[in-house]
C-alpha cells in the first residue's frame, strides 16, 4: 500500500491507496511548520483504515511549498551567483530579467569571472583560480552560504563549474552549492535562473524535508519516501534536498493526473479549486498538456518541462469585499476554519457564501443567515464568470469538452462551465492532488555521449530511447505505458568522431501490484 | 509609422521580428532585454522614414553574425556593434549619420537600435531582407551591384577586431567573415554595407520595423482576445497556416558557423508530417514529402496556442506549433535576387514557386491600430 500526500498552501491532503483503490483519505489544514499538518494527515488515513504501518510500501509527497516560497518571496536564503564567461555575457548579468523585489530578497549578489567555453569546446578565457578564490572570499565576508555557479556552455563541458565549486567549498566549507550544469540545458539565462532559485531554496528544503521525515518517524513509518517532480515522476527525498527546484509545478501535475485517474477521462479540462487559487489545466491523452518554451515561476524565466496551467485568485478561502463587490485574490488560506464566518470567525469568504446559499451544509449555517440574497447572487455570478473566462482561455477550440472539478474548494463550482460537454466531480475529488502523488510515475533517463562515426543518428537516438525506456521499466513502470517525454541533443564539436550528447527521458505509470 | 522606439514598443517588436525571423536572426528575447537596458538608460531611440533620407546621408548596417544556438549561451559583451562601427569609421576616415537594419528578423532587429543609442545616431526603418537569412550576400542592398558588403569590420566579445577592406564579391565577403566568426566562437558583431541615402532608398526593404511592431501588437491583441493567434498573424502577413502539430524530432549540428538541421512536426491527428530544413533560418518545408514552400518565401514557426515565435535554437521535442508560410517581399523575388536567395542558392534543386500576395516592404497603411495603442 502507498500513501500519497499533497502539502498545499492551504490544506494538507493524504490518501492511502491499495493498488488503484482509495482505502482512506483525509484533508487537514497546512500548519506553519508543515510537519504537524503532515502528522495529522498521516494519522487520519492510518487510523481510518486501521492498517498496520508495516503494510506501507512507500510515501509520496507532492508540495507547492518551494514554488510558493519563490512566488511569495518568503523563506528564501541570501544567495550569490558566480558566472564564468568573461569577457562575454557582461550586458546581461545574472538575474537581469528577475522582478526587482525577488532579486532584492535574495540580495542580488553576482560576480562575473573568466572562464566559460566556446561551442566547440575551446575556452573563452582561461580559468583563473585566484579570481575565483577572491570572489569566494568576498562571498564569505558577506556571510553568504548559498552559491549558484554557472559557466558558458557548461552542458557541453562541466569542468569549470566543478573547479569553481571546489574552490568555493574550500573557502566556505559549509557553503551549499548549485551547479547550473546539474539542473538545466543549453540557454545560459534560463539554466542560471534555475540554479539560483535552487540555491536560495536549499535551506528551506533541508528544513522542510527533515520535517517530513520526522513526521514519518513520529508515525513509525519506515517505508521509502519520495517527492514528486515537475514532470510527474518521483525523486528520493535526499535528492530533493539538493534539488528543490525540481519540485516546481509538481502540484498541478499531480492534481491533473489524479483527476484523470479518478474520472477515467483522458481528454478534458481540469479545474482544481484550492483554498487560495484555482488552477486550470488540460488533459491530453491522459497527460497534462505541457507548456511550450519558457515558463515563468514567480516572474522568473526557466526552461523546465512543465504543465501548461492558468491560475486565478479564486479559492475556498477567498475573501469577499463589498462596495465594489470583489472575490479574492486575498484569501484567509489555511486559516479558513478559524477565520471563516461559518467557523465562528469574522471574515466573509466564498465558502461562507456557498453555505449561505443553502447549496452546501458545512459547519454552522446559522452564522451566515444574515447574508443578503443579492450579495449571494452577486458572488455566485462573479465566480461563474471568473471560471468561465479562465476555462475558455485554456481551450484550443470551441468544441465542448468535459470539465473535471477537483480540489478542496470544489463546492464553489455549482454551475456548469460554459463550453463544457459534461461536468464531472469524481469520488475523492477533494484529494485528487494526493492521489496524483500516490500514483506518480517513474522515469528512466539516458544521458551519454554517442559517437556518430560509429552509428548514424537514428540508431543512436533509438538506442538512447530504448535505454531510457528500459530504465523506466526497471524502476517499476508498466512497459505499455512508457512514453518518451524529452529528447535533447548537444553536439560536442570538440570531441573527435562527430560526438553528440543525447539526453532522453522516458516516463511510465507504476505497475500495479 | 514608427517615429521612436520606447520601452513599451520593445515587446511588440520582439514578437513581430521573431515571427519575421523565420527561425533565425538571433534570439529576440535576449536582444530585447539589452535594448530595454539601453532605452532605460538613454531614452527612446529615434526612427526615421527611409524615404525622408537625404541622398547623401552616410549609412552603415550592423548585425550579429554566427549561429543562433550559440547566442543563447555565449551572451553579448554589449558593445560589439558599436565597436565594429567605430572600427569601420576609423578605416574609412569619416563618421556615419544613421544606422540601417541588416535583417529585421530576430535580435538583429534590436542591434541597430542598441548601436544607434550607444552612438547617438538614429535608426532607419528599412532592412535588407524583410526576414532573416543566414549569409551576407543575401541582402537586397547588394543585389543591383552598387553597394558592397566590404569594407566591413567585425569584433568579438573581447579584444579581437578585424577590418576586411575589400572582397572580390559579396560571396567572398561572406566566406571570409564566416571563417572569422567561427574563430570568434560562432558569434561576432559586424558593421559594413556602407551606402548613401539614395542607395538605401533604391535597395532597402522599407518600413519593416514598423511592420514588426504592428505584427507584434496584433499578436498581443489576439492573445488577449483569445483569437486563433497563428491565423491572425498569417492574415496580417498575407500568408497562411499550413500545418499544426507537435515537434517529433529535431536534428541539429553547428557546422561552419551555422546552426543547421531538420525539424519534423507530426500532426495532432492522423499521420501527416511536415519536415523543415534549416540553416539558421527555415529554408524549405515538405508536407508528407512534397515541397510546400521554399526560400525566399518565409516559413515561420509559432507556438500553437499563443502564436509566439519559435526560433531554431528553441525547437524542442514535444512543443506544439503552427507553421506559417508568408510571401517574400518583391525585392527578393527578382531574377538578380533569386540567384542569391532562391532555393538553388541553398543547394535545393527545386524551382521557386512564389506564394501569392505581398505584405513586407510596402508602405504601411495608416491604421486604426495606432489610435488604439
Amino acid at each position: 500500500m502507498r500513501i500519497g500526500i499533497d502539502v498545499g498552501g492551504t490544506n494538507t491532503d493524504a490518501v492511502l491507496m491499495d493498488g488503484t483503490t482509495v482505502v482512506s483519505s483525509t484533508k487537514t489544514p497546512t500548519t506553519p511548520n508543515v510537519t504537524d499538518g503532515i502528522t495529522t494527515a498521516l494519522r487520519g488515513v492510518i487510523d481510518e483504515s486501521g492498517i498496520d504501518v508495516s503494510a506501507i510500501d512507500g510515501v509520496m509527497i507532492g508540495t507547492t511549498h518551494f514554488t510558493n516560497a519563490v512566488v511569495e518571496r518568503k523563506h528564501l536564503t541570501e544567495t550569490a551567483c558566480i558566472r564564468l564567461g568573461l569577457p562575454a555575457t557582461v550586458c546581461l548579468p545574472p538575474m537581469v530579467d528577475w522582478p526587482d523585489e525577488l532579486r532584492d530578497v535574495i540580495g542580488g549578489h553576482y560576480y562575473l569571472a573568466h572562464g566559460g567555453h566556446e561551442f566547440d569546446g575551446r575556452e573563452i578565457s582561461a580559468f583563473d583560480e585566484n579570481e575565483i578564490r577572491g570572489i569566494a572570499q568576498q562571498i564569505a565576508d558577506k556571510g553568504i552560504k548559498a552559491v549558484a555557479i554557472s559557466s558558458v556552455f557548461s552542458p557541453v563541458n562541466t569542468v569549470f563549474e566543478e573547479q569553481a565549486a571546489a574552490i568555493v567549498q574550500d573557502v566556505i566549507p559549509d557553503a551549499s552549492l548549485t551547479l547550473s550544469s546539474s539542473i538545466g540545458r543549453i540557454g545560459l539565462l534560463e539554466r542560471e535562473n534555475a540554479a539560483i532559485m535552487n540555491a536560495c531554496l536549499r535551506e528551506l528544503a533541508i528544513r522542510t524535508i527533515e520535517g517530513f521525515k520526522s513526521a514519518l518517524e513520529t508515525m513509525n513509518i519506515d517505508a521509502p519516501f519520495y517527492m514528486s517532480q515537475n514532470d510527474g515522476t518521483l525523486m528520493n527525498a535526499d535528492f530533493a534536498k539538493e534539488y528543490p527546484v525540481l519540485t516546481f509545478a509538481s502540484g498541478p501535475t499531480n492534481s491533473m493526473r489524479g483527476a484523470a485517474f479518478l474520472s477515467g477521462l483522458k481528454d478534458a479540462i481540469v479545474v482544481d479549486v484550492g483554498g487560495t487559487t484555482t488552477d486550470i489545466g488540460v488533459l491530453q491523452h491522459g497527460f497534462p498538456r505541457v507548456a511550450a518554451l519558457a515558463v515563468d515561476i514567480g516572474g522568473v524565466r526557466t526552461n523546465f518541462r512543465m504543465p501548461d496551467t492558468y491560475s486565478i485568485g479564486l479559492g475556498g478561502g477567498s475573501i469577499i469585499s463589498t462596495d465594489p463587490l470583489q472575490v479574492g485574490p486575498q484569501s484567509v488560506g489555511y486559516e479558513l476554519t478559524t477565520k471563516g464566518r461559518i467557523f465562528g470567525g469574522d471574515v466573509l469568504t466564498t465558502t461562507d457564501i456557498i453555505v449561505a446559499s443553502g447549496k452546501e451544509d458545512i459547519a454552522d449555517q446559522s452564522k451566515v443567515a444574515d447574508v443578503a440574497a443579492d450579495l449571494i447572487a452577486g458572488v455566485e455570478d462573479a465566480i461563474e464568470e471568473m471560471v468561465n473566462i479562465a476555462v475558455d482561455r485554456m481551450k484550443t477550440s470551441a468544441t465542448p469538452v468535459p470539465v473535471i472539478v477537483v480540489g478542496g474548494g470544489s463546492i464553489l463550482i455549482q454551475r456548469d462551465v460554459a463550453g463544457s460537454s459534461e461536468m464531472v466531480k469524481p469520488d475523492h475529488y477533494p484529494v485528487a492532488n494526493a492521489i496524483g502523488a500516490a500514483i506518480a510515475q517513474v522515469g528512466g533517463e539516458c544521458d551519454r555521449i554517442f559517437s556518430l562515426a560509429e552509428m548514424n543518428r537514428d540508431e543512436a537516438l533509438e538506442q538512447a530511447k530504448a535505454e531510457a525506456s528500459e530504465k523506466a521499466v526497471a524502476a517499476g513502470a508498466d512497459a505499455s505505458s512508457v512514453e518518451i517525454v524529452e529528447v535533447e541533443e548537444v553536439p560536442l564539436a570538440y570531441l573527435p568522431g562527430n560526438a553528440t550528447r543525447i539526453m532522453v527521458k522516458a516516463v511510465g505509470n507504476l505497475k500495479e501490484g | 509609422m514608427l517615429h521612436e522606439v520606447g520601452l513599451d514598443d520593445i515587446r511588440p517588436i520582439a514578437i513581430g521580428a521573431g515571427i519575421l525571423g523565420t527561425g533565425g536572426g538571433g534570439n529576440p528575447y535576449l536582444g530585447s532585454l539589452q535594448l530595454r537596458n539601453e532605452i532605460a538608460r538613454r531614452g527612446p531611440q529615434k526612427i526615421i522614414n527611409p524615404m525622408h533620407l537625404d541622398d547623401d546621408t552616410r549609412i552603415v548596417i550592423v548585425g550579429g553574425i554566427g549561429a543562433p544556438t550559440v547566442s543563447i549561451e555565449k551572451l553579448s559583451e554589449g558593445t560589439e556593434m558599436l565597436r565594429a562601427m567605430r572600427r569601420l569609421e576609423a578605416h574609412l576616415g569619416y563618421p556615419f549619420d544613421a544606422v540601417a537594419i541588416a535583417e529585421i528578423g530576430g535580435s538583429n532587429s534590436m542591434h541597430p537600435m542598441i548601436a544607434g543609442l550607444q552612438a547617438g545616431l538614429p535608426t532607419i526603418d528599412s532592412d535588407g531582407m524583410g526576414r532573416a537569412f543566414p549569409e551576407i550576400q543575401m541582402s537586397s542592398f547588394l543585389f543591383d551591384g552598387a553597394v558592397f558588403a566590404a569594407p566591413l569590420a567585425m569584433v568579438d566579445a573581447g579584444d579581437n577586431a578585424i577590418v576586411i577592406p575589400q572582397a572580390a564579391t559579396n560571396i567572398w565577403a561572406e566566406r571570409m567573415a564566416r571563417n572569422i566568426a567561427v574563430s570568434m566562437g560562432a558569434r561576432a558583431g559586424l558593421a559594413g554595407f556602407v551606402m548613401t541615402g539614395a542607395q538605401l532608398k533604391a535597395t532597402g526593404i522599407h518600413y519593416t520595423l514598423t511592420l514588426a511592431h504592428r505584427l507584434g501588437l496584433r499578436v498581443i491583441r489576439a492573445q488577449r482576445d483569445r483569437d486563433d493567434v497563428p491565423q491572425v498573424a498569417a492574415e496580417m502577413l498575407s500568408g497562411r497556416v499550413v500545418f499544426r502539430g507537435k515537434i517529433s524530432d529535431v536534428e541539429r549540428r553547428t557546422t561552419k558557423g551555422f546552426a543547421r538541421g531538420t525539424v519534423t512536426v507530426q500532426s495532432f491527428v492522423g499521420d501527416d508530417e511536415l519536415r523543415i530544413d534549416f540553416q539558421n533560418e527555415f529554408l524549405i518545408a515538405y508536407h508528407n514529402g512534397s515541397v510546400v514552400a521554399t526560400v525566399p518565401d518565409l516559413i515561420c514557426i509559432v507556438t500553437d496556442e499563443t502564436g509566439e515565435p519559435v526560433s531554431t535554437e528553441m525547437l524542442r521535442y514535444g512543443v506544439r506549433v503552427a507553421v506559417l508560410t508568408v510571401p517574400a517581399p518583391q525585392k527578393l523575388k527578382t531574377e538578380a535576387a533569386l540567384r542569391f536567395v532562391g532555393p538553388r542558392a541553398f543547394g535545393y534543386d527545386v524551382a521557386f514557386r512564389p506564394l501569392p500576395g505581398e505584405s513586407i516592404g510596402i508602405e504601411p497603411p495608416t491604421l486604426e491600430l495606432q489610435t488604439n495603442q
